[in-house]
């Protein structure tokens, strides 16, 4: 049915009807309507689950693990500090395969202190071992967690997943979201088959520690769900397109890319802002179109060089910075491109919440077309 | 307490702690007081690494470990699960004293005020024997480790115990107990009552190193007695923040449990250091004067 709903609300809505027998959620911003919700919803019977008010993200999330390993479904959502705080538990769920679904509210992290978005969080746990989809706009991140589920529990990946949309941008933005029944949930989502559990009657341990004899075959058994993930992902996409009509079979969508010169690669809701511009540009004769990428982890290589194949100039906007290094998303598209013999060019954009515009968008085209990137853009010159 | 026959112990031989080990013992003894129907949540340390090596377990139950400081959250998650599940499982947190005096204690000040029904086990060997005897809050005053080596210039580890259990019970937690391997029956009893008492529950219980505090493999049992017997360790169980029961004894002096171990060997040699061995005695007698563990001659 659609509604007109916030971000947040659309997000504990979609989580709730995912049936999670398990809530573990620690408060911080701009998260917190998420789990106020949950909270609410417990608090109403409408959602029939265990919510652990636990004192610190770390516990958040251990305490996911645990629930997690005795077999039941569980949520958590967090963000910025909070999901740094739970380094150390991300590597271990992941390592564990515990199939656990977390909301990224992205935001900046300090110092200095912002609550205001970019997406350093989530990106700074890439090498953790969790799937990562991006939203663009809320009916996107409330689909998202359908699909999360789905593919995270899946036999043939068993791996955790973030849903990360945007601090504030959306999650406290107001927009029209087609938001399905509990029914139409159930159809889609399956109940949760846990592949092991703790269980007294069928005794194992979880967790042991590995010599070196063993360590390795772990990484890459978690490596190769990874890979497997690609497939299951694109199933569980195009499943979705058949029940619910919107499409995401893919890791990677295009926009007006067919003829595009210039290409703008992007995660998140800076999306709907580029695609705007595009449309403008376009009405003006510029061949410019995006590639959208929705899968971050697995890392789309295929469908993205695919869908770059014709362009000349690749322009990243990157909602975080690798200090030393550069954009994240820009230095894996270029070593992705390496002699192709397209240009990429990457630009660090909107750290700690600073606005992007159409216009902006359009500098940037300008920028790309005089071969200037791999740069900061946006800077307040004058303070500096 | 739950049978079994002998030799199908719940804590399987064969794993690879040292001869001697005090939380070895600690471990096959609760899970004979828990049976089948337990799971328990591992911290790393010592017992993880020596029950644990992938492939092969000696726990016959379900574990397990996820990181250092967690197994009280992660226990917290267990223990909802089973709730939601309308299972019977017995929820145990087994951890040294390292995870639980410093690094964990912010989990376990969370899952204590939460009031989540589990039974958090301290094996309390009285420093980081895992990563090589290291200090911890739970070593002695003045015993010698190596973050607090005695030297030309110390005596060793300059603070006192942390006194974790009043934290705990501070918590509010129905039931907290300390225990000590050298009293198996006592500790068995404590673990069984701990299990069968709702809410957050709290046992520490005494796990003498042979390797870390250096001793004689053998001398185990008969270090763990001489801590009771000298008021350097006092088994007593707190009902609702209420001490109610307390294992009294005919009290011997400090000497005669820290001239048998290395970790205070520098009290006594190269020459003794009279000072130190009273600051001791004294903080035994507080002991016993706090919990009243002196049997009293008749008059």
């Amino acid at each position: 049915m659609l509604q007109i709903t916030e971000g947040s609300h659309a997000v504990a809505e979609i989580a709730k009807f995912c049936r999670p027998q398990v809530v573990a959620a620690y408060p911080i911003t701009p998260q917190t309507h998420i789990v106020e919700a949950l909270a609410d919803m417990v608090a109403n019977c409408e959602l029939d689950a265990e919510y652990i008010t636990v004192e610190s993200e770390f516990s958040a999330l251990s305490a996911c693990l645990g629930a997690s390993a005795a077999g039941s479904r569980v949520y958590s959502a967090t963000t910025s500090q909070g999901l740094a705080l739970m380094f150390e538990v991300c590597f271990n769920v992941a390592g564990m395969r515990q199939p656990i679904v977390m909301s990224i509210v992205n935001r900046s992290l300090g110092a200095p202190l912002s609550i205001w978005n970019d997406q350093q969080d989530s990106i700074s746990l890439r090498d953790s071992g969790w799937l990562q989809f991006y939203a663009e706009d809320n009916q996107e991140a409330t689909d998202l967690h359908m699909i999360a589920y789905k593919v995270a529990e899946d036999h043939d990946v068993l791996l955790p997943a973030f849903v990360c949309f945007d601090g504030f941008i959306l999650s406290h933005t107001y927009e029209p979201v087609d938001m399905p029944s509990q029914e139409e949930v159930d159809a889609y989502l399956p109940a949760f088959t846990p592949y092991h559990r703790l269980d007294a009657k069928d005794p194992i341990s979880m967790g042991m520690y590995a010599t070196p004899d063993y360590y390795m075959e772990f990484r890459y058994e978690l490596e190769r769900a990874m890979q497997r993930s690609i497939d299951v992902i694109k199933r569980a996409g195009a499943e979705f397109a058949e029940q619910f009509g919107r499409d995401y079979s893919a890791l990677v969508e295009s926009y007006r890319l067919d003829d595009a010169e210039i290409a703008f690669i992007a995660m998140g809701s800076i999306c709907g802002t580029v695609k705007d511009a595009i449309d403008e540009m376009r009405d003006a004769g510029k061949k410019v179109g995006l590639a959208k990428i929705r899968t971050y982890r697995p890392f789309p290589t295929e469908e993205l060089t695919r869908a770059l194949a014709g362009v000349s100039t690749v322009a990243v906007l990157d909602k975080n910075i690798s200090l030393g290094s550069g954009g994240a998303v820009g230095t894996e598209v270029k070593a992705m491109l390496a002699g192709s013999g397209i240009t990429v060019l990457d630009y660090i954009i909107a750290l700690g919440g600073r606005d992007v515009r159409k216009r902006d968008i359009a500098a940037i085209v300008d920028l790309a077309d005089k071969g200037v990137g791999d740069m900061f853009y946006g800077l307040r010159t004058e303070v500096l | 307490m739950a049978e079994h026959v002998a030799g199908c112990e719940l804590f399987e031989s064969g794993h690879r702690a040292c001869g001697g080990c005090g939380p070895a013992l600690a471990a096959r003894l609760l899970l004979n007081a828990t049976g089948e129907n337990a799971i328990v949540v591992a911290s790393t340390g010592c017992m993880e690494v020596f029950s644990t090596p992938y492939p092969e377990t000696a726990w016959k139950v379900p574990w397990i470990h996820s990181l250092f400081e967690n197994a009280a959250a992660v226990a917290s998650g267990i223990e909802a699960s089973l709730k939601r599940q309308g299972r019977s499982e017995k929820v145990l947190c087994v951890c040294g004293d390292g995870a639980t005096f410093d690094i964990g204690v912010l989990c376990i000040s969370g899952a204590f005020e939460r009031g989540h029904d589990i039974t958090y086990i301290c094996y309390d060997n009285e420093a980081y024997m895992n990563t090589g005897i290291q200090r911890s809050g739970a070593t002695p005053y003045d015993a010698s480790t190596t973050t607090s080596p005695a030297g030309a210039c110390s005596t060793g580890n300059q603070r006192p115990k942390k006194d974790m259990p009043a934290i705990l019970a501070a918590h509010g937690a129905p039931y907290v107990a300390t225990a000590s391997i050298s009293y198996p029956q006592d500790f068995m009893k404590k673990v069984e009552k701990a299990l069968n008492t709702p809410g957050p529950c709290y046992i520490q219980v005494h796990a003498p190193c042979c390797t870390g505090w250096g001793f004689e493999a053998g001398e185990t049992l008969n270090i763990g007695k001489l801590a009771i017997e000298t008021g350097m360790w006092v088994n007593f169980e707190m009902e609702n923040g209420e001490v109610t029961k307390v294992k009294k004894v005919k009290r011997k002096p400090v000497e005669e449990y820290l001239s048998r171990q290395k970790r205070f060997r520098h009290l006594f040699k190269p020459q003794r250091r009279d000072a130190e061995i009273a600051k001791i005695q004294a903080i035994a007698d507080r002991n016993a004067e706090k919990y009243g563990i002196d049997i009293k001659k008749k008059e």
